[in-house]
């Protein structure tokens, strides 16, 4: 689409601002509440010169996405919890061979196939812990259409700059409302290509980092001969059983994304400088808080709202700042039965107490019942979650 | 370089010096197995149609057989347990100029991997798949696979497999394949020329070479010698040709000696438009 102001929604604008970022490779299997990324990829990609496939399968999806990236393309995945669990080995793979790469994940209803058009945030932890091994991530979570274009384009940078899959993870509210999104021109985009090496195919080491702990990429075709394996390896990217080499690849795979978190990190606040209770909430559910802060401020209680965008990162050392600052309490709504509530709990480090409000799948909080916790938490009513 | 590559085919040494990574060496094979000899073929196939090594990618799966790509000095992806087909998808469509070669075991491909091999198939995409067949789980020490013949042993069929075994080659006809071959390695020069013209043809080419596992699967089905594995399949196969006119002229004894054999050479040739030309197709007509 050009750049103009649209009324859209979630899903076309993830689409376009795979599009805006570079994206030219697009790989899915339908899902509800994602499809509508993929009809729009169908239509869209032959006009951009982009490739675009409808594999059998995620595992196919995402396998085909990876292979893109080695050939030098720009590639994202749609998708949905069940088709996000069928990803995990490969997700993993990416991780582990540095391969930059978007996934998209809507959230719906789970567990298994759960409520297949409904909004819920029950896949959080499966983005941090859901691939088996240790692994550091970046996961963004756009809370509104401009941001479902926003995000996917910062997603894309991301991916390129410390060269890893990024998750996008948007939720079926977010995915299907319909809103103003801003698409800006070319020149106004700040777009990261993967960095590329300086030195001779003789010379290149595949693995071997630069100071910001991400080696450049050489991709097939290139003259490089670039051996890639999600087997442990060494700088030349050969296997090795070595627990030498294990331990410098995997700690340098998770401090690429420790050491350069004051980059990546990104969150919202919302009337936090006085606030003496502060809502913790992200995706959907934020818009529902963001309305709560207002209704509660109303009756005289200070409330604000910190929204993580990137949940991982995770905003640690603000929230933990906040706590050791004297907030009275966190309370953090999402819809699951407890994720990111624990994350919240560890980083205020007993400073004060946090408090959950839980929901199932289906649908998002009112700011009505969350002005309800917020006045028992104010009156000392509550009990600690 | 043509006039080098005269002479014996298999003698194998300057064709190694060429194509492979030394600093990967020893390799990580059992003596008398099979790869070596498929590892060999492929690059004789590779040498004699003058594939450009920079604008060629091997892909593999998980498996002994897909540890062959980690020899070859090329861009190489050693990929996920059955998803290498997946990943060959992505790169092939992502830059058709790239000549995909995939090695992938009987498990791999049929077994972990058997909705991908036949979507690849389905597809018609232009890359050669090279399929070892070893008739095991030959990497994790020998379990029975989808393609142990029935009756045979693994470390899970201690009683002997009561499972009727994929043939891989039909498998790969009736999903659509453009080119599908069988041989098994201990003959040199018709599996070199299949995986050649698997090479040429533009669409999707499947070589199953039959090749022996010494370790995982021959100790525990009586062919301890590698020997004993060649004769097995010396005696267990018939040239396609030679099964026509024996389907066809041959007496009652001759047909049932031939009827449980297993078909060997060059099964199944067509031409096909494939899937990365019919999408260049499509952008071309939308642009006009
Ligand atoms: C998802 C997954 N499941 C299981 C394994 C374990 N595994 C590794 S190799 C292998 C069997 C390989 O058999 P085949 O493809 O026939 O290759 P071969 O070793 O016989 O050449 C298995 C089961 C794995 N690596 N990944
Ligand atoms: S286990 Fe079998 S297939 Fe694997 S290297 Fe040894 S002989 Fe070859
Ligand atoms: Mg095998």
């Amino acid at each position: 689409m050009k750049p103009d102001t649209y009324f859209i929604d979630g899903n076309t604008a993830c689409a376009e601002g795979a599009i805006a970022a570079g994206c030219t490779f697009f790989a899915s299997y339908p899902i509800t509440p994602a499809t509508e990324i993929l009809e729009t990829m169908a239509k869209r990609f032959p006009e951009i010169h982009g490739s675009y496939l409808q594999m059998e399968d995620e595992l196919a999806s995402i396998a085909a996405v990876i292979g893109a990236s080695w050939a030098g393309r720009k590639a994202m995945t749609a998708t949905s919890g069940p088709g996000f669990s069928l990803m995990m080995e490969n997700y993993g793979f990416a991780l582990m061979t540095e391969t930059p790469c978007v996934i998209v994940n809507v959230m719906r209803g789970g567990p298994s196939t759960g409520l297949p058009t409904m909004v819920a945030q029950g896949d959080v932890m499966q983005t941090r812990w859901g691939t088996h091994g240790d692994v550091g991530v970046v996961v963004y979570c756009p809370g509104s259409p401009q941001e479902m274009f926003d995000m996917t384009v910062e997603a894309f940078n991301t991916a390129e700059r410390y060269r890893l899959p990024v998750v996008l993870l948007s939720d079926a509210v977010v995915a299907h409302m319909t809103e103003k999104v801003v698409i800006p021109p070319k020149e106004e985009l700040d777009i990261v290509n993967r960095k590329k090496p300086k030195n001779s195919p003789e010379e290149y080491l595949p693995y071997c980092p630069d100071e910001d702990l991400v080696p450049p990429m050489a991709c097939a075709g290139e003259g490089y001969g670039v051996h890639v394996t999600g087997l442990t390896h060494d700088e030349r990217g050969y296997p090795s059983v070595d627990e030498k080499t294990q331990t410098f690849l995997v700690t340098r795979l998770i401090n690429k994304i420790r050491k350069n978190s004051d980059d990546i990190l990104k969150y919202e606040e919302y009337k936090v400088d006085d606030a003496e209770i502060i809502i913790v909430a992200y995706g959907s559910v934020s818009r529902s808080a963001r309305e709560a802060v207002d209704m509660a401020r109303a009756e005289g209680i200070k409330v604000g709202l910190l929204r993580p965008i990137t949940l991982w990162p995770f905003p640690e050392d603000r929230i933990y700042e906040l706590a050791a600052k004297g907030v009275k309490a966190f309370l953090v709504a999402e819809i699951n039965f407890g994720q990111i509530v624990y994350e919240v709990q560890r980083c205020t480090d007993g400073h004060c107490p946090t408090y959950l409000a839980p929901r199932m799948g289906g649908s998002i909080h009112t700011p009505e019942e969350l002005v309800e916790r917020l006045y028992g938490i104010n009156e000392g009513k509550e009990g600690s979650n | 370089m043509a006039e080098q590559m005269e002479g014996d085919v298999i003698g194998g040494k300057k064709i190694q010096e060429k194509y492979l990574r030394d600093e990967m060496m020893p390799h990580i094979f059992c003596n008398g197995c099979g790869l070596g000899n498929v590892l060999d073929y492929v690059l004789w196939a590779v040498e004699k149609e003058g594939f450009d090594m920079d604008k060629t990618v091997f892909l593999s799966g998980i498996g002994c057989s897909s540890r062959i790509p980690g020899y070859i000095d090329a861009d190489a992806l050693h990929t996920t347990h059955g998803r290498a087909l997946g990943f060959a998808t992505g790169v092939k469509m992502a830059n058709p100029e790239l000549n995909v070669i995939v090695f992938t075991g009987d498990g791999d491909c049929i077994g972990i991997g058997g909705n991908h091999f036949i979507h690849a198939a389905r597809r018609n995409l232009n890359i050669t798949v090279i399929a070892v067949n070893n008739y095991i789980y030959g990497m994790t020490g020998g379990q029975v696979a989808p393609t142990t013949p029935e009756g045979h042993f693994g470390t899970t069929a201690p009683y002997g497999n009561i499972e009727s075994p994929f043939d891989m080659s039909k498998m790969a006809i009736a999903a659509g394949a453009t080119y599908v071959a069988r041989w098994p390695v201990y003959r040199p020069n018709q599996p070199i020329n299949s995986i050649r013209e698997g090479l040429r043809n533009n669409g999707f080419s499947f070589i199953e070479m039959m090749s022996p596992c010494t370790t995982a699967y021959g100790r525990r089905n009586k062919f301890r010698e590698i020997k004993d594995l060649w004769d097995f399949y010396i005696d267990n196969t018939i040239l396609k040709e030679e099964y026509e006119m024996t389907m066809k002229f041959g007496s009652e004894e001759e047909k049932e000696a031939a009827k449980d054999k297993i078909i060997i050479g060059e099964l199944h040739k067509i031409s096909k438009k494939p899937l990365e030309d019919r999408y260049r197709d499509l952008v071309k007509e939308l642009m006009e």
